[in-house]
């Protein structure tokens, strides 16, 4: 690194130019990664919060996989999930996206999900009437209402028991209320339900003892099977016997429409942000190397072995991009705490912030490896008799 | 300490054949001596140098560097060879812009695998030998063509080489900067007792020189001992 860091020094302007392009990828690399995950966030974290290892889906029929919006299971499903060995509990949810409003003329956007009060899937009370909610922070603050209020959720009135959590679904809060009022709020459709709309049988098994119906199945398993994958035996068996599709639970966001629309295309972004800086790091030293070529003839001339000038170059490489990311991470650390309190859907987490820049410096360095490695071919030769 | 070249025979492809550059060249320089070796351009001058330089392998013959034969060595070796036991003084100085004069020196420690800044006042001897004590902090942007070239000579020094090749040093020089070039290489040659080869197209400034041999068309003259 003798010659590296006092070329660092010597070309300032040079290397102040290509620092500063690090600096700025790896801050909007790192925005943009704070934002993807906080639009997750709002879009799923109603699901991710559920107390459960799988989500049983009505089978769908055609080639669509499963999805939130299409499907609705049974009581029959429900209870083939429930007595099915190796599960400790299966809870019936029922989701679906309507507006809500208070007396004073406020209105929000909500997901409403329904669960069996006291059945621990939600944060419905034991004992709570089919007409009560519990509201997450976010639809209390949209609506303006709190514990003791009434909201009118499309059309039926619930009574607010209390405001907790902030669970949130397709980027609206959600309001907890029962199965019941779900029911009522949310007439039961899909391809598992008949069309008198409250109960039925579904596909090529289920129940068959009607009842009310739900979106989805949230399965807590006992350990004993590979809850993780939905593709241990027992667990299939009782797919094909309830005539539901089964998925781990954090597989099943991508039955979340919205969701997986909006993180593939910011992820898309993030790729090409990564694969942006490495061909720019990568130009740039590309530069860099054949300038410097005279130089390395004459080191090699004078003995320097090509390993330790490849090495050299390496390490000028890395310097810059850790010092270069290491400030962009910084930049975008601050920024994110700056707005992470605001409207501004932001999640500042090492994961968000430090593994971009992990990123950036590995497909950096790529660049520069790639780069530098025509060092190799440069003739030491060159140096006698050369004019420069 | 000494060069000893035998029978080396090199060519280069040209065209549909071959062209001789070196034709059985066998030279013998000595430790303490300083051979000059003129001609022409094109004579072949270079590729003797190069030969000696360990940077080009020969098509048939024997190098010995400081009694080190080099045919068949790997290029690790070489460049070992080149680190610690020859000193090349380029026909432009051939200085790294980014570096003072103090540390053109001290980065042949660091291709050496010592610490440079332990090497700093051996560079800095080194410096007030050639007559640059005062300029050891200036980027070669700052320095005269004439400092640079002898910032190149002690450059070429720094690893006490046992073989100094030295390539047309007074190329970019007037007649008298050249002189005293060449009789810094001289006296450099005698006190350090390499065996220092001194390629030169110009006759005027031979007699520092201990032996002077003449190459043409690849062919070298038997060296003539002067003085």
């Amino acid at each position: 690194m003798f010659v590296a860091w006092r070329d660092l020094g010597f070309a300032k302007g040079r290397f102040a130019l290509i620092g500063a392009v690090i600096v700025l990828i790896t801050l909007l690399v790192g925005m943009l990664s704070g934002l993807t995950a906080g639009l997750a966030r709002e879009n799923v974290s109603a699901v991710t919060g559920l107390p459960a290892d799988l989500i049983a889906f009505d089978r769908a029929e055609g080639d669509g996989g499963p999805s939130f919006s299409d499907s609705a299971v049974t009581e029959g499903q429900w209870r083939e999930w429930a007595r099915a060995p190796g599960v400790q509990s299966a809870e019936p949810l029922g989701i679906t996206t309507t507006k809500a409003e208070t007396g004073d003329g406020a209105s929000a956007a909500v997901s409403v999900f329904g669960v069996r009060p006291g059945g621990g899937l939600g944060p419905v009370p034991g004992g709570s009437g089919d007409d009560s909610a519990v509201l997450s922070e976010g639809a209390a603050e949209d609506l303006g209402a709190g514990e003791g209020d009434t909201v009118t959720v499309a059309g039926r009135e619930l009574a607010v028991v209390g405001v907790g959590g902030d669970a949130s679904f397709s980027h609206t809060p959600v309001v907890w209320t029962s199965l019941g009022a779900w029911q009522g709020i949310a007439p039961p459709s899909g391809p598992g339900v008949p069309s008198d709309g409250t109960s039925g049988t579904n596909g090529t098994g289920g129940g068959g003892d009607g009842g009310g119906t739900a979106t989805v199945i949230a399965v807590t398993t006992d350990g004993s099977t590979d809850g993780g994958t939905g593709t241990d035996a027992a667990l299939a068996d009782t797919d094909e016997k309830a005539g539901t599709t089964t998925v781990a639970k954090a597989d099943s966001l991508a039955a979340i429409g919205s969701y997986t629309s909006e993180n593939g295309s910011l992820q898309l972004m993030r790729g090409f942000l990564f694969a942006i800086s490495a061909l720019v790091i990568g130009a740039f030293f590309t530069v860099w190397t054949i300038q410097r070529g005279p130089d390395v003839a004459v080191l090699k001339a004078l003995g320097a072995s090509t390993g330790a000038l490849l090495r050299d170059a390496l390490g000028q490489a890395l310097v810059l991009l850790v010092g270069g990311t290491a400030a962009g991470t910084a930049a975008a650390a601050a920024l994110g705490a700056a707005v992470s309190g605001s409207d501004v859907p932001f999640v500042l987490t090492p994961g968000t912030v430090l593994a971009p820049a992990a990123v950036m410096v590995a497909l950096g360095a790529l660049g520069a490896a790639l780069s530098v490695r025509r060092i190799t071919s440069v003739d030491p030769l060159t140096a006698l008799g050369s004019a420069r | 300490m000494s060069l000893e070249l035998n029978e080396v025979t090199l060519t280069y492809p040209d065209g549909d054949g071959r062209l001789t550059a070196l034709d059985r060249v066998s030279l013998d320089v000595p430790g303490g001596t300083l051979a000059a070796v003129v001609g022409p351009s094109g004579s072949g001058k270079s590729s003797l140098l190069a030969v000696a330089a360990t940077l080009i392998r020969p098509d048939s013959g024997t190098v010995a560097v400081d009694g080190v034969r080099v045919e068949g060595a790997a290029p690790a070796r070489l460049a070992e060879l080149r680190r610690r036991r020859i000193g090349i003084v380029f026909q432009q100085p051939n200085l790294l812009a980014s570096l003072t004069a103090a540390e053109q020196l001290q980065v042949m420690a660091q291709i050496d695998g010592r610490p440079p800044r332990k090497a700093r006042p051996r560079a800095l001897e080194l410096l007030e030998a050639v007559g640059l004590a005062d300029l050891a902090d200036r980027r070669p942007h700052r320095l005269s063509g004439g400092q640079r070239q002898r910032v190149n000579i002690a450059r070429a020094l720094m690893n006490d080489p046992a073989v100094l090749l030295v390539d047309e040093p007074t190329s970019a020089l007037d007649h008298e900067r050249g002189a005293a070039v060449i009789d810094l290489i001289a006296r450099l040659t005698r006190e350090q007792g390499t065996a220092t080869v001194l390629v030169t197209h110009d006759r005027g400034h031979l007699d520092a020189a201990d032996q002077v041999a003449e190459v043409l068309d690849g062919r070298l003259t038997a060296p003539a001992t002067t003085g």
